[in-house]
């Protein structure tokens, strides 16, 4: 065990993975800079800045990935991904089932998502929904160091597309790449969770497995299904509803796609009561997704969703409002007594 | 070569004034907290807005980019209701929904958009309406060097030639991509690329705003007559770096403080049992100094480049002193009015969340 940071941990696990094979490598603007003690480990040729072409730079991710490499392409922020979006609905979803099972593409396509920061209405979304909605497209959002490694590690070894976002808020890296400490007028630290963005990861890494969830917090009364800076709402609208006589249990998806859904139907049929609590869209996505699921495995639970409706406003106190914070899912949880 | 005919010396170091005013006040509050999230200044490309928005009045629009505030200003937006919105008030020129990458105005008309390259096409689209509902209006992208490494910015170039479009692209040339040094990740010369895509093309150093003017006033003319759309390639550079906060700055203001904090993982990574050869690892250090290098190279060049240093020295001294006056009486005003409407706010007014 030793102690890390949330994008330390990531660059870690990348770092294993590329000391394991010389056939990974990393692309994406500005990486240089921001995993400089990659560079510093294997050099430029493995660790390459981009152009801000991001069509091309994921395209050509998936040509490498098909030719023989494992690329972890980073694209900066998951909302500029749209850019390139055919190569998520067009080619790294289909290009498997094109060739009949017969050519795999081992793509890592990696990207900050997620808000709380103040950063406007194109730079926080995570899109995670949408993403997952493609064949053949895993999508993961850790919510800890040590997910966080163990994920990065699963998604470079798998055969498969993964979508490896890490949640900004959590990533000391993106917060010091904007300003690092270059103001102390300003400060996350009340809506930044302590056990995200540090906490301990074990040694030799132990990968975790895509789709697999874990409970954060046992509880018999309401489960709060979420994942990334969500789940950490979810642990603290838990206590707040303990003070009324709730006890909440908190499942970590970890995973968007696979959804593992064992554990959201053990979890329905224990406490009866589901809120699902979303850093994406309301429309579209997990959260109808977990809906449909109940719906389908004919589990009678009552059901509430927290998550985003519409754009988000750049205004901090608006901003904080639209995200799905602790006293909207307390609200939402009673509302299911 | 003289001073370009039509140009007014005054007024156009007027408005470059106002926009280093507007733009260093906004600064201030970034580092005072009173602007949340990221702050992508202006400072040091006055010669090339005021030299283009000289040009532009009435329904000529304006797609714009992340560095924006400075062309909003140059055609009149309220200070108040600008600065306002920048530092996230539901009283700000967008109700606090937009922020300083997202500006719109749509009485200049003028949009700004924060995913790069996005001004090109949306300017394509803003001549095409502008040919059909205002006749003789223009519409005009302002963009970085960076951009036209993205895609749609390229097309939107093939567009614009091959609909004849009136609309102008402004490239301001500031040589770096955030942290990226451009001409390592583009290929050719970008005027020449320009320039094959049929485009008609002028090129300037943008801190010489009366050539900013002269090579802006013939491309908009033309583009006005149908005679096509044009490109000026404008130099320029960007002393506070790519946003408020920029890590190559932190670096070259405080080099040892960021070495100690870089460092340590950077050597422990280079060690590791398992890594690159020997060469790789060279390889990485050579990358890393020569960026440095070019950082600080084009960092100490940032007086020489100075566009509003460069405007003073057209005009007497009286007139400068006249002018920088009034300018800072207008924006000092507006300034503390704004200020105190926001009052200081460490955790900007929002009180929920872990702690
Ligand atoms: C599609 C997209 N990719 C990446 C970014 C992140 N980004 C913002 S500004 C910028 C650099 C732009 O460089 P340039 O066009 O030269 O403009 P400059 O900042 O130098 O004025 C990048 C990469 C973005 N906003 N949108
Ligand atoms: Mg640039």
């Amino acid at each position: 065990m030793t102690v890390m940071r949330y994008g330390q941990a990531i660059d870690f696990a990348l770092g294993e993975a590329m000391a394991r094979n010389d056939n990974v490598v990393t692309w994406g603007e500005d990486v240089r800079l921001i995993h400089r003690d990659l560079l510093a480990r294997f050099g430029p040729e493995r660790v390459r800045d981009t152009s801000i072409s991001e069509s091309a730079f994921l395209y050509a991710g998936i040509g490498a990935a098909m030719a023989g490499l494992r690329p972890v392409v980073e694209i900066m922020l998951i909302d500029f991904l749209p850019v390139a979006w055919s190569g998520i609905a067009n080619a790294a979803s289909k290009f498997r089932d094109f060739s009949g099972g017969r050519w795999e593409v081992p793509l890592v396509v990696r990207a900050g998502c997620g808000g709380w920061y103040t950063d406007g209405g194109q730079h926080e979304q995570t899109l995670w929904g949408q993403l997952s909605a493609y064949p053949n497209i895993n999508v993961v959002c850790p919510s800890t160091p040590a997910d966080a490694a163990g994920l990065m590690l699963t998604a470079v070894e798998s055969d498969e597309v993964v979508v490896f976002l890490e949640h900004q808020l959590l990533s000391e890296q993106w917060i010091d790449f904007l300003a690092g400490n270059s103001r102390t007028t300003v400060s996350f630290d009340h809506l930044v969770p302590p056990d995200g963005v540090e906490g301990e990861v074990p040694l030799p890494l132990e990968p975790v497995p895509l789709g697999q969830a874990v409970i954060r917090r046992d509880g018999s009364d309401v489960t709060l299904v979420s994942l990334g800076v969500g789940a950490h709402r979810c642990m603290e609208a838990a206590q707040v509803l303990t003070a009324s006589g709730i006890e909440a249990s908190v499942l970590d998806l970890r995973s968007v796609y696979p959804l593992d859904k064992d554990a959201v139907l053990e979890e329905a049929r224990k406490t009866g009561r589901v809120v699902v609590v979303d850093e994406d869209y309301v429309r579209g996505g997990l959260t109808g997704e977990i809906a449909a699921l109940l719906l389908e495995a004919g589990v009678t639970t009552r059901y509430a969703r927290v998550a985003v409706e519409g754009t988000i406003p750049f205004a901090p106190h608006l901003e904080y409002a639209a995200l799905p914070n602790a006293e909207r899912i307390v609200t939402a949880a009673k509302r299911l007594e | 070569m003289g001073l370009p005919a039509g140009f007014d010396a005054a007024g156009a170091y007027r408005a470059m004034v106002r926009m280093r005013l507007v733009e260093e006040a906004l600064v201030e509050a970034w580092a005072d907290g009173l602007v949340p999230g990221e702050y992508h200044s202006g400072i040091g490309e006055e010669g090339i807005n005021v030299g283009v928005v000289s040009h532009l009045s009435g329904r000529d629009s304006m797609a714009l980019d992340h560095r924006n505030t400075s062309p909003l200003v140059g055609r009149g937006a309220d200070l108040r209701t600008l600065m306002l919105e920048v530092m996230g008030s539901e009283d700000g020129l967008n109700r606090g929904w937009a922020g300083h990458m997202h500006l719109m105005d749509p009485d200049i008309p003028a949009a700004a958009d924060g995913i790069v390259g996005t001004s090109g096409p949306l300017a394509v689209g803003q001549a095409v309406a502008n040919a059909r509902l205002y006749p003789g209006r223009v519409a005009v992208a302002f963009h970085g060097e960076a951009a036209m490494n993205q895609g749609m910015l390229m097309e939107s170039y093939n567009m614009a030639v091959a609909w004849n479009l009136p609309v102008l692209f402004v490239c301001k040339d500031n040589k770096w991509s955030i942290t990226t040094y451009s001409a390592e990740v583009t290929g050719g010369d970008l005027v020449e690329r320009a320039r094959s895509f049929g485009l008609a093309v002028e090129q300037v150093g943008g801190n010489r705003i009366e050539d900013v003017y002269r090579a802006a006033g013939r491309l908009i003319t033309r583009a006005r007559r149908g005679k096509g759309p044009g490109f000026l390639h404008a130099s320029c550079h960007r002393p506070g770096g790519h946003f408020e906060g920029d890590p190559i700055v932190r670096l070259l203001h405080n080099p040892r403080g960021q070495a100690e904090e870089w460092g340590p993982p950077m050597i422990q990574n280079a060690r590791a049992k398992t890594g690159g050869s020997r060469g790789d690892q060279l390889a990485a250090v050579k990358v890393l100094t020569k960026r440095g290098a070019r950082a600080a190279r084009d960092y100490t060049v940032r007086a020489r480049m100075d566009p509003v240093r460069h405007g003073r020295r057209l005009l007497e001294q009286a007139a400068v002193d006249r002018i920088e006056a009034s300018e800072r009486q207008d924006v000092e005003q507006a300034v503390t009015e704004v200020r105190s409407a926001m009052g200081s706010r460490a955790t900007f007014g929002v009180s929920g969340g872990t702690r």
